[in-house]
This record gives structure tokens, C-alpha cells and sequence, in this order.
């Protein structure tokens, strides 16, 4: 049922914005550009929270590095999309790579911490970087630039971003049906069984870590391209917050759940906020709701799990 | 380097300890006794401070609405604790920061609701503005060492609280093991509210002190909240003497790196680096420290004695 949800969102989600254009409403499909950029990041959220059981609260710091992979070098007027891409997944990987070495020694709460301890390294480190708007942001004139494709049409950016998406789906389906990915959720439910039978789960965790976050890095060089603008305020530590409840309101380890759950989200918002400036009050109360009584997600409440 | 400047610092350093204490001991508490992460926290420090600034304008006394603010943010902090909180200890840490995370977004816009978006500011006594000389010729804001004298003492007040009386032997008991205390007649669904409310007061009281300086502002503990799970982390989780130790060295490293450490890299590497390098760095400080801490000693620099 989840999946049959997914397959039609994706659907709805590739016919919507030529429609919208049509129809004379240019506003949705930055909308829907927006939902698929966070779709695709919340999706690489879910490989390790979802799949993996790794509760991390870091995750905005990728969306921020591959946003500023785009915004670096445009300020020094180098517009090479491809090197824009090649920076934000190898600077994203590393940084994943270098932190989770560290964080996933830890277990719980203290890993909890210890990622949003990083996220918040790299939000002060580009805080006090003045060179490049520090606070204040960065204005990227240029998108990036690939050849045959022009990002600065709003048409040919949307697809782009969706095609990241579709690729971070696929990849991440393809992943958790494979042995590697059996080995980081067995680890998940009973990581002594796991030891005993002779994986080292730490490396496949460590693995998925930093694909999880080259591809988060990925999905926020796109985002960056889209906004235009980038601030430290894209990696604040509730940015986090929010891409979990994402992919929590969606299902965790649901394929489907976190573009279900990014998709809801970001309605919820546009609906509410247009409705009244205290939009966060009913959000907030529906997040405390369903951590309260819907602990399967919308994904759950589709295949009649409950809790 | 100054001597004059750099015992200001110390004392700066010092004051921002003091207040960091003041948030972390009730989270550490909460954490320990009752293994909850507790994002909220940085609300209760916020209500605090508008408790206190409308009581201020109310009373035209700045102690007696201390006086009276205390109690109302403990009731709201029971409040939250009967409403949400409780019915979440059995629930794993992933839900804690969720529902805490729309506890926040319901804080931050209830309290817009009722008092605006602008901040307010709070009047401080003419007793209490002004300047004091130190030996040495050092002179220094009056209220910044009430601060530091009032922090002291709550902390005196609190080891007094938990080693010396019922109530903190009750506490301490929860805090080692709260199965085997219910089962020796302590209530502890009301030990839990007690210490929830406890922490409220205390993260509000913390609010109260700085807002006359800083004035209260929305979200204005969205920040420094994660600075004080940095202190509990450090500390050791559950520990309150650990929790007084790391606040004083995070308060004291935060401040003097801001102050100091572009000099100290400018012995080592050339002054051109060392200025840009410097902001980011200081920034980071505390969050290697932690880093550093987790990876070597995950227990925390103080853990409590038996578990």
C-alpha cells in the first residue's frame, strides 16, 4: 500500500510542474523543487536512521557543505557544475567519513549528541568565515553550469533536482535489499548477534555513514542552486531536527516514507503558514501527536501498523 | 597581553559558567534520573525571562519578580512534564528529541502569541547598575558578579539539596535505580515531576539572570541549549558535580578562545592565517572538546559513582 502511495506521489511529483507552468503558477514548482530537494536528503537521512538505527541529529550540515560547494567556488566566478557536484559529494563523503569515525564509537544518546556536536562545528566554522557572508549568507548570481542542460530555466532545475531524487531512491533501495545492507540492519536490531557472527558492522556503518552524507551533500548542492542564496541558517541544528521528523513522519526504513513524509511536511507548512503567522503551533503540536500515537509513520498508518 | 583584560575575560568566562550550570544541572538531572533528552529545556530558559521581564514592568522590582517567576515557570514545567513528557520515558531517545523538537516550535510561537516578536528588554535596579572597582584596578559590571555570586550560591544550594536533605537522597535513589526505589515506597511519578519542575526553575532562572543584559527574545534558548548538553556530555550524564566542573571549563575555554586565541596562533602560524582562522576556531572549541571527550572517555569527565 505504501509503495503504491509512493509510486503515485512520484508520478503526481513528475507531471506537476509543466501543469502548474500552464496553468499560469510558476510559485509550485519552487514549491515541489524545494520538496524534492529535501525528499532526496531526508531520503539519505533514512539509509542510517531508518535502516541503521544511527540517530543523526547532524544531518543539515550536508545540505549546508554541498550548498556552499556551489557558493565557493561561484564566488570566485567558477560555475563548473560538474566540479560544483564532484565538491559537494567529496567534501560531504569526508567530512561523513572523518566524523563518523569518530561518533559511530558511540552508541544512543551520546551519538545523538555527538553528531549534532559536528553539525554545529561546521555551522560556527562558516558562521565566522567573513570572506564569505559569514551570517549574513552568500548570493550566488550563476547557477551551475552543465553542458546541453541550463539549470536557470525553473523547468530544467526542477528535474535535475528530481533526478537526484530518483537516483538517491534507487540507490538506497538497491543498497538495503543487499547483503550490505542486511549487515547495518541486523546491527541495528542486535549488534552482539551481529558481532558473533562475525561481521564487523562497525566499517558497514561507517560506509553508510559517509554515503548517506554524500548523498545529502548531493541533494543540498541542488537545493543551493535553487534558492540562489545560501546561509549558515540552512545547517542549523533544527534544520536537522526537521529533516528526522521527515523521515519519522513519513516511516522510518520505509522506502516511500521519507519523500511521503517531506511531501506532508513541507504541505503542512505552505497550508498552515498561509493560514495564520503562528503556523508553528499547530506544527508543533501535530509533530508531539505523532510521536505520540503514530510510531509507524504515515507508511505505518498505509500498511495498518500501528505504534 | 593585558592582565587588566584578561581577568575581565576570567570573569566573563566565569559568569557564562555560572548560567551554563544553572541549565545543565536540571538537564543532567532529568537525564539521569529519568533518561530524557530534554531539547524543551532552552524554552523553559526563555518563558523564564518573559515571566521575569513582564513581572519586572508589573511589580517595578526586579527580586520580586524573580520571586514570583520562579514559581510560575516551575508550574509550567510540571505542567509539561504531566501533559508530554511522562508519557514518553518508556519511549526510545529518538522520540524524546522529537516531541521535545515540537515542544520548542509550540514555546517559541505561544510566547510570540502572548508577548509579540520584538524582545524585551528588562530595567535593572539602579543598586544593580553599575560598576564595581576590583583589586587591581579592575573594573567590572556590578550585575555581571551578582550573577556569578547568585549562580555560586544556587549551586552551594543544590549539593545541600541533593546530599543533605530527603528529597535529594529520594533523587539520588531514582537516579541509581528508579525500579528499586518505587518498589521501596518512593513515588515516583511525583519524584519525576519534582525534579522536572526543579530543572525549570532553574533553566528559568538562568533566563531571568541573563535577560536584564541580553533581554528576552524568541528562541533565545534554541543556542545555548546545545551548549549545555556540550556540559552534561562533558561532564558525565547524571553527575551534578561534573556538571558544575564542565560548565566552569566550557564557560572559561568558550570565552578566553573568543578573546585569546587568535594571539596564541599568531606565535605559530603567520598573522594573516591565524586572523581568519581564528573566529572559526574559537567557535569550534567546545565542540572538539566534547568530541574529544566522547571519543576518549564517553562516560563523561565525571560520571556518577554507582548506576
Amino acid at each position: 500500500m505504501s509503495r503504491t502511495v509512493g509510486w503515485l506521489l512520484l508520478a503526481a511529483l513528475a507531471a506537476a510542474p509543466p501543469l502548474a507552468l500552464a496553468a499560469g503558477q510558476p510559485f509550485y514548482v519552487d514549491i515541489l523543487t524545494r520538496l524534492v530537494c529535501l525528499a532526496a536528503a531526508a531520503t539519505s537521512l533514512n539509509l542510517i536512521l531508518g535502516h541503521g538505527g544511527m540517530i543523526s541529529f547532524g544531518h543539515a550540515a550536508y545540505i549546508g557543505i554541498g550548498a556552499y560547494a556551489v557558493g565557493i567556488p561561484a564566488y570566485y566566478e567558477i560555475y563548473d557544475g560538474w566540479l560544483h557536484l564532484l565538491l559537494a559529494v567529496a567534501c560531504s563523503a569526508l567530512f561523513a567519513l572523518a566524523t563518523g569515525a569518530v561518533a559511530l564509537r558511540t552508541r544512543g544518546v551520546y551519538f545523538i549528541m555527538i553528531t549534532m556536536a559536528f553539525a554545529q562545528m561546521v555551522f560556527f566554522a562558516v558562521v565566522s568565515i567573513e570572506e564569505y557572508g559569514g551570517d549574513d549568507g552568500l548570493v550566488i548570481d550563476i547557477r551551475s553550469e552543465f553542458p546541453l542542460v541550463d539549470l536557470e530555466d525553473s523547468l530544467t532545475l526542477y528535474y535535475a533536482c528530481f533526478a537526484v531524487l530518483l537516483g538517491t531512491l534507487y540507490l538506497v533501495h538497491r543498497l538495503v535489499r543487499s547483503r550490505f545492507g542486511m549487515v547495518i540492519e541486523g546491527a541495528r536490531g542486535n549488534e552482539r548477534r551481529m558481532a558473533a557472527l562475525g561481521f564487523a558492522f562497525y566499517r558497514h556503518r561507517l560506509a553508510a555513514y559517509t554515503l548517506a552524507g554524500a548523498l545529502c551533500g548531493l541533494s543540498g548542492a541542488m537545493l543551493g542552486n535553487f534558492t540562489n542564496f545560501i546561509s549558515p541558517e540552512m545547517m542549523d541544528w533544527t534544520r536537522s531536527g526537521e529533516l528526522i521528523f521527515m523521515v519519522v513522519l513519513g516511516g522510518t526504513g520505509a522506502l516511500f516514507g521519507p519523500l511521503m513524509g517531506a511531501a506532508v511536511f513541507l504541505l503542512l507548512e505552505e497550508l498552515l503558514s498561509g493560514w495564520t503567522i503562528y503556523w508553528q503551533l499547530p506544527f508543533g503540536l501535530l509533530l508531539i501527536l505523532v510521536v505520540l500515537f503514530a510510531r509507524g509513520g504515515l507508511a505505518g498508518l498505509l500498511e495498518g501498523r500501528r505504534g | 597581553m593585558d592582565a587588566g583584560l584578561v581577568a575581565a575575560q576570567l570573569l566573563n568566562g566565569l559568569q557564562l559558567g555560572v548560567l551554563l550550570f544553572l541549565l545543565a544541572s536540571g538537564l543532567t538531572l532529568i537525564f539521569g534520573i529519568m533518561d530524557f533528552v530534554n531539547l524543551a529545556h532552552g524554552s523553559l530558559y526563555m518563558v523564564g525571562a518573559y515571566f521575569c521581564a513582564t513581572l519586572t514592568e508589573a511589580t517595578d522590582s526586579f527580586l520580586l519578580a524573580v520571586a514570583l517567576a520562579l514559581p510560575a515557570t516551575a508550574l509550567v514545567g510540571a505542567a509539561v512534564e504531566l501533559l508530554v513528557v511522562r508519557r514518553l520515558y518508556r519511549r526510545d531517545h529518538l522520540d524524546h528529541v522529537l516531541a521535545t523538537f515540537g515542544l520548542i516550535l509550540c514555546f517559541d510561537t505561544l510566547v510570540q502569541i502572548l508577548w509579540g516578536p520584538e524582545g524585551m528588554a528588562i530595567r535593572l535596579p539602579a543598586w544593580a547598575d553599575g560598576q564595581q572597582h576590583l583589586p587591581g584596578g579592575l573594573v567590572f559590571p556590578t550585575y555581571r558578579l551578582l550573577i556569578i555570586g547568585a549562580g555560586l550560591a544556587v549551586a552551594a544550594g543544590l549539593y545541600v539539596l541533593v546530599v543533605k536533605t530527603k528529597l535529594g537522597m529520594r533523587i539520588r535513589a531514582g537516579a541509581s535505580n528508579p525500579a528499586m526505589a518505587g518498589a521501596l515506597g518512593i513515588d515516583i511519578g511525583l519524584l519525576f515531576t519534582l525534579v522536572f519542575a526543579l530543572g525549570a526553575v532553574m533553566a528559568g532562572l538562568a533566563g531571568m539572570m541573563i535577560a536584564p543584559i541580553t533581554e528576552a527574545s524568541i528562541g533565545m534558548g534554541n543556542e545555548i541549549i546545545i551548549t549545555a548538553f556540550v556540559v552534561v556530555i562533558v561532564g558525565g550524564i547524571g553527575s551534578i558535580r561534573g556538571a558544575f566542573v564542565a560548565a566552569l571549563l566550557i564557560g572559561l575555554i568558550d570565552t578566553m578562545g573568543r578573546s585569546f586565541l587568535d594571539m596564541g596562533l599568531k606565535l605559530i602560524i603567520d598573522v594573516q592565517a591565524a586572523e581568519t582562522s581564528a573566529p572559526a576556531l574559537s567557535a569550534m572549541l567546545i565542540y572538539i572538546l566534547m568530541a574529544a571527550v566522547l571519543a576518549f572517555r564517553p562516560q563523561g569527565l565525571f560520571p556518577p559513582k554507582a548506576r
